[in-house]
């Protein structure tokens, strides 16, 4: 057996103990934690404690594996058990904060008792060094390089992180994976900092891949760069630098152990090994260029598969496909049976292909669509400003039947228990037989109804634009009646027995379901009409003043705003970690919705005031530039 | 022997259990549980509150600086009933003069504030909507109650834990050291407030174990007090009641003595809740009743 994976702290004060076996103790297979993670096996062992295989079981039809990083803080002082937590939360927060193909997704941390654990995407492969060490011969020269500009990739990511450089201090092979798809992915982010100049750093790495100035206390990205040179040189050589005297690369070159490798390659590692660090490659981007020349000198380049790069916030999204209409469009879409459906305000709805967005057909109607469609048994329901609900066949596009009403319609239509569900601007709810298309009763709201009504409870909750919001049971009957200073455009959600909606008159409000009564209020800096949307304990709204709103659920505190350019009327869409919304600025924005930080915008160049549908990592949204898009989420 | 190469070279396959199609495994959601309990519980047709309370000096005061307000409100006719209750608990501050004097005051001005809020609601006909969050409600009794006790018995303080029971849902105000709980029926209690105190405020810093946690000498030490302090940050929030199970609001006098197995054991065996409260104070006079001891038991049925 051996203890590969071990890693202690260079002279760390918290290193293997021998008396403390008890507290080290690893988990067994099939321990929960956190009454979700089912432990399955040990894969990796740290210096603060072990790295296990788990099941996510809040997943119970699927098998989602996740990583799940323990530390057991096992420090008798209190200042350093304080210092190691601190840690901890660091690698969480920072690993939050990044988003790059080659670093693990965070999914979770949490403590209990003196362990804490990090939740992260778990990485389906085996480490480089064991892919070194388990090789029949040498690796393939190409191999190497392709792994070596992802690797450089990911480094000129981090160090290009702001507001300060990242760096990674203990790039060695045990610490890069590679995953089924061949590409290499980071992992123990323990002991990466960010940088600031002038501030010297604790004395961390790992002995024979650290370059000598790092064990000076200097940890610089040109540290990263000779780390990743001695990681090269054993991927290619098979010689483990911490077995060899400190600082004797120059004493072994590449070729001499492995003569097949091209004189460029061994250059390229030669020069990120330099003592001097001014004699190195200055970036990893730098060094990047060098091996993509080496790779197009050896005819590497041509069997590598693209470097995907991470999405950048200053416009490095391109769309997977955009489709163009009429006019502008102002819906939101629905994405069903692998077709989208969106109304425009040419009057007319479309149906494209969700993969390609290929025009299937469209459907005339005699105003502009704002509605967005409902699929119900293959038909797609939806309202116009032609004071109608239509129904149409999803395939064909084919009238089936229309319901008109008194005045426009800006809601979309709901369905629950047989019967459809919408407001008019001839101030009434309507509820409508879904097969026999008659109304089945009419509520009247003295006040047009643009909300899209909520069906939850049993109940039916919505707006009007005279500050109302009602209640009403299957029967039309009113149970409770809210009134908001000004209109309830926003649409309501529902969260255990609390409804959420905002209003014009520039609050957020939580509402009893049962009662009406407001659980609490939340001013926003300006009117809304943008739907709240919810995950975990946030609540989540745009406003006119351009801000986009995350608050507690439980106790109504703010827990981050973001600024766009101008009024956001948009909703937000919550998909995996990521928050989705449209601004009158023109751009689409995917923020971390933990934090609020920008993972990267789009610009139409022409407001979005539709809300974004994401399915299957694909954003759908309409702009009033008259396009359609579809991005990678 | 035979069977050592069966374990060695059998198949594996055979030991594994084969997922069923459309079989759900644990952990169940949420809503899963709730319709298996749900499907269980005694139905009532009045949705109502019931409480219990329980008060004692304890063995070791010679009088009480605990307070304690139960209101529980059932209005039922042809219109749906909404139930209604306010449940407090204050804890006047030992070491304080007058501590009596801040607890009785906040548990009344706090009641009194809120309930001032509520009635029209409650007895006016025809009812009126209130206009403020049932935050905002709280926060301001919880705020005029500091403003009072600075005022009218400078120098002292005390704790208060209250809840706003109102439909399906409760608010809580809170600061200092005593607690509210969510208790389940099957046994689990999860408090649902966090101790303004010296010692909690070390523990979540990661400065004392466990054992020094419980060997602190200070443990009585509040961080935040009604009456203390230019300005007061309550802690506030809204969550489901637990339902169902219990809301269980007591002084440091019960949730420092009697232990969470013995109160989950008191509460199953105890045949209504004002005899579960009395059965948990003779507890905590039994392991010796060092502080005032008060509980209030509330639950939610039908």
């Amino acid at each position: 057996m051996e203890t590969r994976n071990i890693t202690s702290p260079i002279g760390g004060p918290y290193g293997s103990g021998s008396g403390d076996q008890k507290g080290r103790q690893q988990l067994l297979a099939g321990v929960m934690l956190a009454d979700r993670y089912t432990i399955q096996e040990v894969i990796g062992i740290g210096g603060m404690g072990s790295v296990y295989r788990a099941r996510d079981m809040h997943f119970p039809n699927v098998v989602k594996l996740v990583a799940v990083k323990e530390m057991i803080n096992m420090a008798p002082d209190p200042l350093v058990r304080q210092t190691i937590v601190q840690n901890f939360e660091r690698e969480a927060n920072l690993l939050a904060t990044l988003h790059h193909p080659a670093i693990p997704r965070i999914y979770d941390y949490f403590s209990h008792d003196d362990r804490s654990y990090l939740v992260l995407e778990f990485i389906q492969g085996r480490d480089l060094e064991s892919v070194i060490s388990d090789a029949d011969g040498f690796l393939h020269e190409d191999q190497v390089i392709s792994w070596g500009i992802q690797l450089c990739d990911v480094l000129e990511y981090l160090h290009s992180h702001k507001p300060d450089p990242i760096i990674f201090r203990d790039m060695k092979p045990s610490n890069v994976m590679i995953n089924q798809n061949g590409d290499v992915v980071l992992v123990d982010f323990g002991i990466a900092k960010t940088f600031q100049t002038g501030i010297k750093g604790t004395m961390i790495g790992t002995e024979g891949y650290s370059p000598p100035e790092q064990y000076r206390g200097d940890a610089t990205p040109l540290a990263d760069i000779y780390a990743l040179g001695a990681t090269l040189h054993h991927a290619l050589t098979r010689r483990d630098p911490r077995l060899e005297p400190p600082f004797t690369f120059a004493e072994r070159p590449v070729r001499r152990i492995h003569s097949s490798v091209s004189i460029e390659l061994e250059a390229v590692v030669t020069a990120a090994l330099q003592y001097n660090p001014t004699e190195r490659f200055q970036t990893a981007g730098d060094m990047k260029d060098a091996l993509m020349n080496v790779a197009r000198k050896t005819g590497a380049l041509s069997k590598l598969t693209s470097v995907s790069l991470p999405a950048q916030a200053s416009g490095g999204v391109k769309p997977i496909w955009d489709f163009k209409c009429e006019d502008e469009i102002r819906g939101t879409p629905t994405l069903s049976g692998g077709a989208l459906y969106i109304g425009c305000y040419d009057n007319n709805l479309y149906a494209l292909s969700a993969a390609d967005g290929k025009f299937q057909w469209k459907y005339p109607t005699e105003g502009g669509i704002v509605s967005r469609p409902l699929i119900y048994e293959n038909n797609v329901f939806f309202c116009s400003e032609d004071q109608r609900l239509h129904v149409i066949g999803a395939r064909t596009g084919k009238l089936l039947w229309t319901y008109y009403t008194d005045g426009r319609i800006y809601s979309s239509p709901r369905i629950s228990d047989g019967h459809i569900f919408f407001g008019s601007d001839d101030q009434d709810l309507h509820a409508v037989n879904v097969n026999s298309g008659r109304a089945v009763w009419r509520f009247s709201a003295d006040s047009p109804i643009h909300s899209t009504p909520l069906i939850a409870n049993e109940m039916i909750y919505f707006g009007a634009e005279n500050g109302s919001f009602y209640s009403l049971d299957f029967r039309g009957g009113l149970k409770w009646r809210f009134q908001a200073k000004r209109a309830m455009t926003s649409s309501p959600i529902q969260k255990g027995q609390a409804i959420y909606t905002a209003s014009v008159d520039s609050t957020l409000y939580a509402l009893d379901a049962n009662s009406g009564f407001a659980i609490w209020k939340f001013r926003l800096g300006k009117g809304t009409i943008s739907s709240p949307a919810i995950a975990d304990d946030f609540v989540f709204v745009g406003a006119a003043d351009g801000f986009v709103y995350c608050v507690d659920a439980r106790t109504a505190k703010e827990v981050w705003r973001y600024k766009t350019d101008n009024q956001v009327s948009s909703s937000p869409a919550v998909y995996k970690d990521s928050l989705y919304i449209g601004s009158v600025d023109g751009s689409m924005y995917c923020l971390e919705y933990r934090t609020g930080r920008l993972r990267w915008k789009f610009d139409t160049g022409s407001a979005i005031t539709g809300s974004p549908v994401v399915f299957d990592d694909i954003v759908y949204f309409g702009s009033t530039n008259h396009h359609v898009y579809a991005l990678f989420a | 022997m035979a069977d050592f190469f069966r374990k060695l070279f059998g198949p594996k396959e055979d030991t594994k259990p084969r997922p069923l199609d459309g079989a759900t495994t644990a952990p169940l959601t949420d809503q899963q549980i709730q319709s298996i309990i749900s499907s269980q519980a005694p139905r009532y047709e009045i949705r109502q509150l019931v409480a219990g309370v329980g008060q004692s000096v304890g063995k070791q005061r010679d009088h009480n600086e605990d307070s304690l307000l139960a209101l529980t409100t059932t209005i039922s006719g042809n219109a749906e009933s909404i139930p209604f209750g306010l449940y407090v608990v204050a804890d006047g501050m030992g070491g304080h003069q007058f501590g009596e004097v801040a607890s009785n005051a906040a548990i009344r001005i706090v009641g009194g504030a809120i309930a001032s809020k509520f009635h029209s609601y409650l007895f006016k006909l025809p009812t009126q909507s209130i206009q403020d969050s049932l935050q905002e409600v709280m926060e301001s009794a919880i705020l005029e109650a500091h403003q009072y006790i600075q005022r009218e018995a400078p120098g002292s303080g005390t704790t208060i834990t209250a809840a706003l029971a109102l439909g399906g849902q409760v608010t809580i105000g809170h600061v200092g050291d005593s607690r509210a709980y969510a208790i389940s029926p099957d046994g689990r209690m999860e408090p649902m407030t966090r101790d303004h105190s010296l010692v909690k405020r070390l523990e979540e810093l990661g400065h004392l174990s466990k054992d020094e946690v419980d060997n602190f000498p200070h443990r009585n030490v509040l961080i935040r007090a009604l009456g203390q302090g230019e300005t007061l940050e309550a802690d506030i929030f809204t969550i489901p009641f637990p339902h169902p199970g219990y809301l269980m609001i007591c002084s440091d006098g019960l949730w420092g003595v009697v232990n969470e197995k013995d109160v989950i054991r008191i509460i199953g065996e105890s045949p209504n809740l004002h005899r579960a409260c009395q059965s948990m104070v003779e507890a905590a006079n039994a392991a010796g009743g060092p502080d005032n001891i008060t509980v209030i038991l509330v639950q939610l049925v039908g």
